[in-house]
């Protein structure tokens, strides 16, 4: 252990913390910028400078190593000067736009804008006037705003491996720009939004599309329908005001009728039902010597990167449409015959945790169902927007049940809302289906958790299977490695572009560490305990579109409607 | 008074720096045999012994430094000289490498054998493209001697930025990455190159090596200045009579360098100031010319033996303008990786043009001063901390002279 004093009091850390580390164990907040918990160290916002006895210059807290006998003064009169005039410096230079600005009241620049107190900004008032980039129509990115912190270009390239991000030019003319200076649609972006947690400030957000939604909602003619993501409902709390996973889901459909959707069904039916497909699209390739492993195909994120950097391995991909996908080709085919409404009329609206899904609903080869098939996404942040802006009292409203025929859900819909939840469900499925006997324990802990890759096998009556789970695609991108090189020693992989899963999509409230992920995990595991039903393939509404609808699985209706093919990027200077 | 004392330039002007048997016949490459039998702390002792302290600016021990590398336990380590030399008005380092290349060669070759290197690398200032050849010949005609048996050199250009003679941007440029400072520590001789216990030193200090090795550590730490012994280059440029190099002992005075060796003011003229180790030096008004320019002297009045530019400036410069230029240059130099010198260098010239063209008011006066001081002690790298330095002594000493130009 190190014994240091700071701000008078003796504090003990382990060897290797930082003074940061160190104030924060007796409670003494120094302030940061470029400082992220689950990242390499910056120091280059330089915000968090401290007096350290017997140095001449202030000491960055988020880089320099506590060391025996410091003694560390946090908030001296040269500290406060030397913050407060790197604040005025970096907001001199900084749209004045708080009012108009996404990141309003949750702004890691704002907040240390209020606490240290910035008034009259003594240095001239300018902005460098760089253009948006709305290029990609899912993620946008507003350089003016920009504080140079370089969290979006580590969290891009090291934990996505994308490298869609960099910094051009030097000293203040210094840029972070898709990388060679295109737009963010012809980098090698894949549109995970991952960045968006990254960035302390609002210089990159969601393309917002809260305005398409009133005017579908104000049209007569339109039956706006929606479906939610299975991550949606742990996470919705967290925009107003509650904790992770404390909105009922039946709250929540309440409040969603309450701003005015028509019908409110789930994503969670087409889990369900991609679980039947998927699983059954398995064995298929198992029994006939498909092209194994199969990945899963839910994540368009993971989708756009696999397009991007494995063309040459889209055959391993499974041929399923994300839910998201099946749930938009269905509601305008089966569900408007079900219900008798002209699908013409139907508006369809999905709330998604991701923003590579507003990307993915307008793929040209999304429109089976003979209309757009998904009409507009909207990210868990825009629903928590529009509840804040709609004046309801969560704990007071009553709730309300999902409508019906593309409603109902079971356990192993609502854990694909995890990182090694589709694996799970999967598996609950794909035993029962072949071994014809009952699960004595539905709950495989092995798949789940933060961990970057995670493997199991399972007997298929006599056939061991082996699976694996990778999230972040910096882990995809190793399973993927293996797969070219011919080495891999899996049956079936599932991937999801963002790290923990859809839970911590990017479009998901802002999400800071690792550890705010794995409390939304928590939350969807016991959701997954409290369902009745936990595995889909007992799924009632599931069971009744294959009688009257689909027939069977892999059948001429799901090949139609339910699956799809993949396209090489063709991004050349790969 | 002083007298010049070549110790650097022992050979100028009196080999062919193509020619390694020349530097032999001058004793060359005695000291890297005599190095080789000595046990590598006893060496790295010597070194210490002399209190030679880094001549590319910073000042650190340099027998300090390498004891740092030598305990580091790692597979590979690696030995750079530092051969930027972008500060303007400084030459010092050309003219070793111009002149007596194996000195170098001889010093960096002691070094990775005190230290157990077995790569080296000659980061070369981009803008010395003809100095290429002439350190890849000596290179190859050491090698072919069997000089550099477990050592090898490869030289590398630089691509024109100031910042990367910041040892840790340096090593990032070397890196094929952004030149970019790194945050310190993890220092050089811990984490350098590749994640590597890596020396980085100055040509001038490696320059030094062979002699202190020759002839003893004590020898050389009874030079001049006893806290920063032995010698120095000094290149004079402005208004001066004498604008070329002089190697003077570290107790020489500022007063000696313009007056004696330089010659004074050239047409009758007085002098106004003096700036001292490059553009981020503070500039010396006359009280304080009887100032030794060895580094802990310098520091005491603000001020800076940096690489050795001799900036002379005689009473008819107008030095709010000359700043101005300098906090230009800093705009353009930073590499604007944290966020006081991006900013803040745009901000310091901003108001340094404003009040120099007769706009700013004593407001504008206190904001770059406070601004300078911030700076000063908060930046990420030495790039941001010194460049306020012109315009805090300026505004200290030459007070009026900012006076005369407010609004
Ligand atoms: C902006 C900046 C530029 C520098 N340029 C040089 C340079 O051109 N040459 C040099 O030797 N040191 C330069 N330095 C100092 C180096 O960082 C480092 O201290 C030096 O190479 C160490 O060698 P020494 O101990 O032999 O002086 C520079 C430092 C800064 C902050
Ligand atoms: S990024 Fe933050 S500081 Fe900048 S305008 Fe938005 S809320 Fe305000
Ligand atoms: S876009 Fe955001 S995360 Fe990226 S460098 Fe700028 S401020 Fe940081
Ligand atoms: S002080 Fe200037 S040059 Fe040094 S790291 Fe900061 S921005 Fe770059
Ligand atoms: S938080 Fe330490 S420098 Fe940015």
């Amino acid at each position: 252990m190190i014994n240091l004093n700071i701000d008078g009091i003796n504090v003990s850390v382990p060897k290797g913390s930082t003074i940061l580390q160190a104030a924060k164990e007796v409670g003494i907040n120094v302030p940061t910028l470029c400082y992220h918990p689950d990242q390499s160290v910056k120091a280059n916002c330089r915000v968090c400078v401290c007096e350290v006895e017997g140095y001449g210059l202030l000491q960055a807290a988020c880089s320099t190593p506590a060391a025996e006998g410091m003694l560390v003064k946090t908030r001296t009169p040269k500290v406060i000067e030397a913050r407060k005039t790197i604040l005025e410096l970096i907001l001199a230079n900084h749209p004045q736009d708080c009012l108009n600005c996404a990141r309003n009241l949750n702004c890691e620049l704002q907040t240390l804008a209020e606490e240290y107190f910035i008034r009259d900004i003594p240095f001239e008032l300018r902005t460098r006037g760089y253009e948006k980039d709305i290029s990609t129509f899912s993620i946008v990115r507003d350089p003016d705003k920009c504080i140079l912190c370089n969290r979006c270009i580590e969290v891009c390239s090291v934990t996505q491996s994308v490298y869609a991000l960099g910094t051009e030019n030097r000293g203040h003319n210094a840029i972070v720009v898709p990388t060679m200076g295109k737009s963010l649609l012809d980098s090698p972006c894949v549109m995970c939004g991952q960045c968006i947690h990254a960035c302390p400030v609002g210089a990159i957000t969601e393309y917002e599309q809260l305005d398409e939604f009133f005017a579908a909602l104000n049209d007569p003619n339109q039956v706006v329908v929606t479906q939610i993501a299975p991550a949606v409902r742990v996470a919705i709390a967290e925009e107003i005001g509650m904790r992770s996973g404390e909105l009922p889901m039946d709250v929540f459909v309440a409040g969603l009728r309450q701003v005015g959707f028509d019908y409110v069904l789930h994503t969670n039916f087409t889990a369900d039902l991609t679980i039947m497909e998927e699983g059954h699209e398995l064995l298929d390739r198992l029994n006939n010597n498909g092209t194994l492993p199969m990945v899963t195909s839910c994540s368009p994120g993971w989708i756009n990167f696999c397009e991007t950097f494995y063309p040459d391995l889209l055959d391993n991909l499974s041929t399923c449409k994300s839910p998201q996908q099946m749930f938009g080709s269905l509601a305008k085919t089966y569900w408007a015959e079900k219900m008798d409404i002209d699908p013409a009329s139907i508006y369809s609206v999905s709330i998604m945790p991701c923003t590579a899904k507003k990307y993915e609903a307008s793929r040209p080869e999304m429109q089976d169902s003979g209309y757009q098939d998904v009409d507009l996404v909207l990210t868990t942040r825009e629903i928590g927007r529009l509840f804040r802006m709609s004046g309801i009292n969560f704990k007071k409203l009553a709730g309300a049940n999902f409508d019906s025929w593309m409603g109902a859900y079971t356990g192993a819909g609502v854990i694909f809302g995890a990182t090694g939840g589709v694996m799970e469900a999967a598996l609950r499925t794909v035993y029962e289906v072949v071994t014809e006997t009952e699960l004595e324990d539905v709950n495989f802990t092995a798949v789940r958790g933060m961990e970057g890759i995670k493997e199991a096998e399972v007997d298929l009556n006599g056939t061991v299977v082996k699976v694996a789970v990778a999230h972040g695609l910096s882990n995809a991108r190793q399973m993927m490695e293996e797969v070219k090189a011919g080495e891999s020693p899996y049956h079936f992989i599932e991937v999801m572009a963002c790290p923990g899963g859809c839970i911590g999509g990017g479009g998901q409230p802002i999400t800071k560490t690792n550890a705010d992920r794995e409390v939304r995990i928590e939350a969807i595991y016991v959701e997954d305990e409290n369902c009745e039903i936990r595995k889909s393939h007992d799924n009632p509404e599931v069971k009744t579109i294959y009688e009257e609808f689909l027939i069977k699985p892999l059948g001429d209706k799901s090949h139609d409607l339910l699956h799809t093919h993949y396209k090489a990027k063709n991004k050349k200077y790969l | 008074m002083a007298e010049e004392m070549r110790i650097v330039l022992r050979n100028y002007g009196k080999i062919d720096p193509l020619e390694i048997n020349d530097y032999i016949a001058l004793d060359g490459y005695k000291a890297l045999e005599k190095a080789k039998a000595m046990e590598q702390a006893l060496l790295i002792a010597d070194v210490k012994k002399a209190n030679l302290r880094g001549r590319g600016g910073a000042g650190f021990n340099c027998g300090q430094k390498w004891s740092f590398a030598y305990q580091a336990q790692a597979d590979q380590k690696y030995v750079i000289c530092n051969a930027d030399e972008g500060e303007p008005g400084t030459y010092k380092d050309r003219l070793i490498m111009e002149n007596d290349p194996h000195t170098l060669i001889e010093g960096m070759a002691i070094c990775a054998y005190a230290i157990g290197a077995t790569k080296g690398y000659i980061y070369l200032r981009g803008e010395y493209p003809f100095l290429v050849s002439t350190l890849n010949a000596a290179i190859e005609q050491a090698s072919k001697k069997g000089f550099l048996d477990k050592f090898s050199i490869e030289v590398r250009s630089g691509a024109g930025a100031y910042v990367c003679g910041e040892e840790t941007a340096l090593i990032e440029s070397i890196e094929g990455k952004r030149g970019e400072p790194r945050f310190k520590p993890p220092y050089p001789p811990a984490e350098g190159l590749w994640g590597k216990p890596t020396i980085v030193n100055n040509v001038e200090t490696f320059a030094n090596i062979p002699v202190i090795v020759d002839k003893g550590g004590e020898w050389y730490a009874s030079i001049g200045a006893p806290s920063y012994p032995g010698t120095k280059v000094f290149t004079l440029t402005g208004d001066i009579n004498n604008r070329t190099f002089f190697e003077v002992p570290t107790n020489t005075t500022i007063y000696e360098l313009i007056y004696k060796f330089g010659g004074g003011i050239p047409a009758g003229k007085k002098f106004k100031a003096v700036q001292i180790g490059g553009t981020s030096g503070a500039f010396i008004p006359t009280e304080l010319l009887k100032t030794p320019v060895a580094f802990d002297a310098m520091s005491e009045i603000g001020a800076t033996t940096g690489s050795g530019a001799v900036l002379v400036l005689d009473e008819t410069r107008d030095i709010v303008d000359v700043v101005t230029r300098i906090a230009g240059f800093f705009e353009h130099e930073s590499c604007g990786k944290c966020a006081p010198c991006r900013e803040g260098t745009a901000r310091t010239h901003e108001l340094m043009h404003k009040l120099n063209e007769g706009f700013g008011s004593s407001e504008d006066l206190e904001l770059l001063d406070r601004l300078g001081r911030v700076m000063s002690i908060s930046c990420l790298c030495g790039l941001g901390q010194a460049a306020p330095a012109p315009v805090l002594s300026t505004i200290k000493h030459f007070n009026a002279d900012y006076y005369a130009k407010l609004v």
